[in-house]
């Protein structure tokens, strides 16, 4: 692990990737169960960035997590409103949530386009703190992580099997069959993105204390970054169940931020990053349909 | 018993393509009475039956199910009472879940109120859905883990019939529920039909383009064209009607040739 790679970089690629298997689980719910694409991504990360950011300020790290769940949840409630009561395409309705929280977040950051929380305590130092031990004091931040994250995905498996989970994953598979067996689409889109939002909040939260910052740009592009990691997972799964597709997630969230590591190594500019986070999705999607035509070829080749 | 009462529908009111799908539709079904519908294509069967799920709300007239006024009543809501099969089999069921989450989720109309939405399915509802699909003879009390995408076309209609009446539904629509199967499953899906309906004696209406099986299936037999009920028989004189009967009487009622090849071919 020397030389090329250290410790130190895994760690980071790790401890950033739990963080943001958090958005790729968020769109595991809307995109993948709910059949939905949710735009407000970006924007309600923020949300959950500035919002946490500014209760660690006042002094309360961790009243600060579900502050910003919250947050998430009345994003999300916005956008499920537009779509299932007003009748506005999913796609805009993500949209026009995403342009209006911009100015929401600015508001909350008290106009002001960054916001340092130095100097207060967050939920990692609070952690940190709880022992002199070295090894505790290196690893306390990615242990913290692990755990949060095995919570959450615990809870969403659990979730999935009640009978509202149930209902939320038959309203994305078949509409037709949802309405005829007496379930209230609406009540379970509702649902879903609420969920689904108080995970990128929790995320912008979590973030904003790792960085012991936040700004108003935070969020640009993590639509791309979670789908990129969502697809990398779902890919690795494939079609098994529900336990191995979640977990798959997170895992896929963290092999991006290692794909990430690896080209901050090879010296590539961070201002090409975004172009690095769109080469990845593409080439995660294209990669299947690519080995079908390879397969096809060879076929055809073997024939003669 | 369901009552509807000179129900009217347009589509696309007010421009080229308005379409009147419903002109006054009255109509009776008794407790238990399992009525076949036929009519060519365009004749407002399809509508109908969306009109009574509550697809859509109807322009005007009125819905009564057991005495209970459903006209504007959301379509979600009703389904608790009203169990529904559709032509294509892919629709009636969710793909990407097992067959017994499938059940489960049918299943949900059985329960009342808002509590419960957290509690999972249990040892004793599973065992209930194994002896259901035990009835339908086609083994797939042996798959319930697997994945509905997985079933063939047949297997799917009859578990969607078997959601549909999971809870004893207060009337059981089929809209051409076997005619996108071949024919050996299709008499198949066809006999359970028939059995399930029979046995909890539920109230029928079930829209078909075979002529054989608008006379053979049920107690009664109507006929629609443009937006009307033409023709409604049932009883002796039903008993005594052939297929030749039926589609003289079709070509009576329509005014017009038969286009249909279906119809012809059956």
């Amino acid at each position: 692990m020397s030389g090329f790679l250290t410790v130190g970089i895994v760690q980071t690629a790790l401890e950033i990737g739990l963080i943001y298997s958090l958005i790729a689980l968020s769109l595991f719910i809307s995109y993948s169960i709910l059949n939905i694409c949710d735009l407000s991504t970006d924007g309600c990360y923020t949300l959950g960035s500035a919002v946490g950011a500014m209760v660690t300020i006042a002094g309360h790290p961790l009243l600060a997590i579900p502050a910003a769940m919250l947050s998430g949840v009345c994003s999300g409630f916005i956008t499920a409103l537009l779509q299932t009561r007003f009748g506005v395409e999913s796609i805009l309705a993500g949209i026009i949530v995403n342009t209006g929280l911009y100015t929401i977040n600015l508001a909350v950051m008290g106009f002001s386009a960054n916001v340092s929380i130095f100097g207060t305590d967050t939920v990692f130092s609070l952690v940190k703190n709880l022992s002199e031990n070295e090894v505790w004091q290196n690893w306390s931040r990615l242990i913290l992580l692990s755990l949060i994250i095995i919570g959450i995905c615990l809870a969403i498996h659990w979730f999935l099997g009640t009978r509202l989970g149930l209902s939320i994953r038959a309203t994305g598979d078949s509409p037709a069959m949802v309405r005829a067996s007496s379930i209230n689409p609406a009540f379970t889109i509702t649902v879903g993105l609420c969920l689904s939002n108080s995970f990128t909040g929790l995320a912008g939260c979590l973030i904003a204390q790792y960085n012991k910052s936040t700004n108003i740009t935070i969020g640009t592009g993590m639509v791309t970054i979670a789908l990129a990691s969502l697809v990398i997972g779902e890919t690795i799964s494939g079609k098994r169940k529900m336990p191995v597709r979640i977990a798959c997630v997170v895992l896929g969230s963290c092999l991006y931020r290692f794909i990430i590591s690896l080209a901050l190594r090879l010296n590539v500019p961070t201002e090409a990053f975004k172009l690095v986070s769109a080469l990845i999705v593409a080439i995660a999607l294209i990669a299947p349909n690519v080995k079908q035509k390879i397969a096809l070829q060879m076929r055809k080749r073997a024939q003669g | 018993m369901l009552k509807i009462e000179n129900i009217e529908k347009t589509f696309n009111k007010g421009t080229v393509n308005e379409k009147k799908a419903l002109c006054g539709v009255t109509l009776v079904l008794e407790d238990g009475d399992f009525a076949t519908v036929v009519g060519s294509n365009g004749a407002g069967k399809s509508t109908l039956f969306n009109a009574v799920a509550g697809t859509f709300f109807p322009d005007s007239g009125s819905i009564e199910l057991d005495g209970r006024n459903i006209t504007y009543v959301p379509e979600h809501i009703r389904s608790h009472e009203i169990g529904r099969l559709f032509q294509d089999p892919l629709m009636g069921t969710a793909p990407n879940m097992t067959i017994e989450e499938n059940l489960s989720v049918a299943y949900l109309r059985a329960s009342t109120g808002r509590k419960g939405i957290f509690s999972r399915t249990g040892r004793k509802e599973k065992q209930f859905f194994r002896e259901q699909l035990a009835l339908l003879n086609m083994g797939l009390e042996d798959r319930m883990e697997n994945p509905v995408g997985l079933l063939s076309g047949g297997q799917r209609q009859a578990l969607t019939l078997l959601m549909a009446t999971v809870v004893t539904p207060k009337i059981l629509m089929l809209d051409e529920h076997t005619a996108a199967l071949d024919p050996a499953t299709a008499a198949k899906v066809m006999e359970l039909t028939r059995r399930i309906v029979r046995e909890r004696n539920i109230t029928c209406l079930m829209v078909t383009h075979n002529m054989h099986q608008a006379l053979d299936a049920g107690n009664r037999t109507l006929m629609m064209d443009s937006g009307r009920i033409v023709f409604d028989v049932k009883g002796k004189q039903r008993e005594g009607m052939t297929v030749d009967d039926l589609l003289r009487k079709f070509a009576e009622n329509a005014g017009k040739g038969l286009d249909n090849d279906r119809i012809l071919l059956s």
